[in-house]
């Protein structure tokens, strides 16, 4: 067993270091603070892959792997967790439904120009009411002729605000309960579909996060992904990738807080010394790492497993539980080890603490996870 | 165009720090990256390509370790890459360096070849001007802008501290890149992998001998030979002078000139 990162790996996680540093670090406080993501930078993150990372070349992707794809959502999220969750909306949700499930067709017109830099998806599952119990989706697809005619409304539809390609679930035969929900590609030009206002939140407010509703959307029989009755199976499919992503973006908002507050206790002196050296701040900041290094590989395992074509769902979920709740616990600390600092709008930490938070929420809650992890362990 | 750019892995001195005992600088643990002027030589050739066609080929002298800062290169899209590397060339200073570099690049061929203007752990500027001289062929250094003319025709402008020239020269030539010619792409995300599945040509002695001066390469056929390098030690705090008038000021000013032979 093997615990070190490949020299393809190595190169990569540095690349993504140095652009997160040099591209998305100057940005992250100002797009917080005007809840207006930058697409300036979507462009750029774009042209140098960080969107198609785990998808085929054959399609215009990168040939990367999902342990390259948790680097990069590690690094991206150690400077901004709005950027973090922009890059896995679209790779593991939006992209990974179409990969997964789509033909031949759909995979050319709307995969290739997804993953190659040139457009950006998003994924609507979440109603106001029906979040967690995704089955209770009302949102409708009747047939009609050629086409389906689809009516609702979603709700925290992450970058829709730009999005081009909304991968989007909708009922086709209410009768039959989960089996009765059918996936489609929206696109943005066809009549019907509104984007609402962005949703204010506490965290990851940089991230477009809107309401959308679907006013008599005709969509073409040709943009239905899989078959009728698939919806559940592909969102869930997606959803269990997307997990991955999700604990990776924990272990970088944690590890991004940590290598903070260690640069100001490097500095800051009170009682005539460095605040670092008292036993009690190295005592806690060795606490924080360790739980971020578990974290860390259990995401790594998951990664792998998924690269291996392992059953991973119970993994990932186990990685998104832990590193979620890590993330939480390691951003408050950080944020009393800088005290009053800590608190101060001027300091990214208040961010990394305001950003943790929703980790332990979307793409399953955490509660979900231990659904998932108690369903895999049969003790019921 | 068969550009080729000559790249040197270098310490981040960003990263370096002063052994405070010595007053040298401490190397180990310290991350190594593509000195910055060569890196925008590899823009400028990756840009010269965009616009005329041709191959980029990167090339670089050091040990081992220095496969990771090709790999790089051909992530931001070089076509190929060779390491010259060998027990022998150990310890060459600059015109050893530029010689052996300059054999690699008779034997790769070129029609246009690009180093940076001076690498940020020795400092010299020395070695790409020695290439050119080795190879005959005219160079331009401090280039800041570089546009092509005709088949076989480049506009360079050569950066001055208070001025600059712009000069033409025709193919096969050798320029200096400064850190400004261009802004360095990052590496692409694909592109890296695609780095690891290429193969790097490593040129050992062995297979550069014919044309190789044994006598001028290595420690042993360097002229020049590095004995210590320093930071300068901070100057004091100098002299302020008040309450005199501009007159009493140039006075006072071209004394102190005077007594330290500055004038």
């Amino acid at each position: 067993m093997d615990f070190k990162l490949s020299k393809t790996h190595l190169l990569q996680q540095e690349m993504f270091r140095r652009f997160a540093e040099n591209e998305i670090k100057p940005l992250a406080e100002e797009m917080d603070e005007t809840e207006v993501y930058s697409l300036e930078l979507l462009a750029k993150m774009h042209k140098y892959g960080l969107m198609g990372i785990p998808f085929s070349k054959e399609y215009g992707g990168v040939g990367g792997d999902y342990l390259a794809y948790a680097l990069c959502m590690e690094e991206v999220s150690k400077m901004d967790a709005s950027s973090g969750i922009t890059i896995s909306v679209h790779t593991s949700l939006a992209c990974s439904c179409i990969d997964s499930f789509g033909t031949e067709e759909q995979k050319q017109k709307y995969l290739r120009p997804l993953v190659d830099g040139s457009k950006t998806g998003c994924y609507g599952l979440t109603e106001p009411n029906a979040g967690s119990d995704a089955a209770g989706q009302q949102t409708k697809a009747v047939l009609d002729g050629d086409s389906y005619i689809i009516n609702g409304t979603k709700i925290f539809t992450t970058n829709s605000g730009f999005a081009d390609i909304f991968v989007m679930f909708a009922m086709t035969d209410k009768s039959l309960g989960t089996k009765g929900i059918s996936a489609f590609i929206v696109e943005k030009e066809m009549p019907g579909l509104k984007v609402g206002q962005n949703i204010k939140r506490m965290g990851i407010r940089a991230a477009s996060n809107c309401e959308v509703s679907y006013e008599n959307v005709r969509v073409p029989v040709e943009n239905r992904l899989g078959k009728e009755g698939d919806g559940f199976k592909i969102a869930m499919k997606a959803l269990d990738a997307g997990r991955i992503g999700i604990a990776a973006q924990a272990v970088g908002i944690a590890q991004g807080a940590l290598n903070e507050a260690i640069k100001y206790v490097k500095e800051r002196k009170q009682f005539g010394k460095r605040i670092s050296s008292f036993q009690n701040t190295q005592f806690k900041i060795a606490e924080l790492q360790t739980n971020i290094d578990a974290a860390r590989l259990m995401t790594w395992r998951a990664a792998s497993m998924k690269d291996n074509k392992e059953n991973f769902g119970p993994a990932a979920a186990m990685a998104k539980l832990f590193a979620s709740k890590m993330a939480n616990d390691v951003c408050r600390d950080c944020v009393q080890l800088m005290g009053g600092y800590g608190y101060c709008r001027e300091y990214p930490i208040e961010r990394a603490l305001r950003d943790a938070k929703i980790t332990e929420i979307y793409e399953g809650t955490s509660e979900v996870m231990k659904m998932v992890i108690s369903g895999s362990m049969k003790i019921f | 165009m068969k550009i080729v750019v000559c790249i040197k892995q270098v310490p981040d001195t960003n990263e370096v720090k002063l052994d405070p005992k010595t007053n040298t600088l401490i190397r180990e643990g310290v991350p190594s990256i593509i000195n910055h002027d060569d890196k925008s030589g590899i823009e400028a050739a990756l840009n010269l390509k965009e616009q005329v066609g041709g191959t980029v080929t990167v090339v670089c002298m050091g040990p081992p370790q220095a496969d990771v800062a090709l790999r790089e290169a051909l992530a931001m899209g070089c076509d190929e890459a060779y390491l010259l590397s060998a027990r022998e060339f150990g310890g060459s200073d600059t015109y050893a360096t530029a010689t052996i570099i300059a054999t690699a690049l008779q034997k790769i061929g070129y029609d246009l070849v690009i180093t940076g203007r001076q690498a940020i752990d020795g400092d010299t500027a020395q070695v790409g001007p020695q290439i050119a001289e080795s190879l005959g062929i005219p160079q331009i250094s401090y280039a800041e802008e570089i546009t092509v003319e005709g088949k076989d025709t480049l506009v360079v402008r050569r950066q001055y501290e208070d001025r600059y020239h712009i000069i033409e020269v025709k193919l096969p030539c050798l320029l200096t890149a400064l850190a400004e010619l261009a802004d360095p792409r990052y590496m692409h995300a694909g592109g890296i992998i695609d780095a690891y599945a290429k193969d790097i040509t490593v040129l050992g002695f062995d297979d550069l001998k014919d044309s190789l001066n044994p006598e001028h390469i290595g420690l042993k056929g360097s002229p020049t030979n590095v004995f210590k390098s320093f930071t300068k030690q901070a100057k004091g705090a100098g002299t302020i002078l008040t309450d005199v008038s501009p007159d009493e000021a140039v006075t006072e000013i071209i004394k102190k000139l005077e007594e330290k032979y500055i004038i």
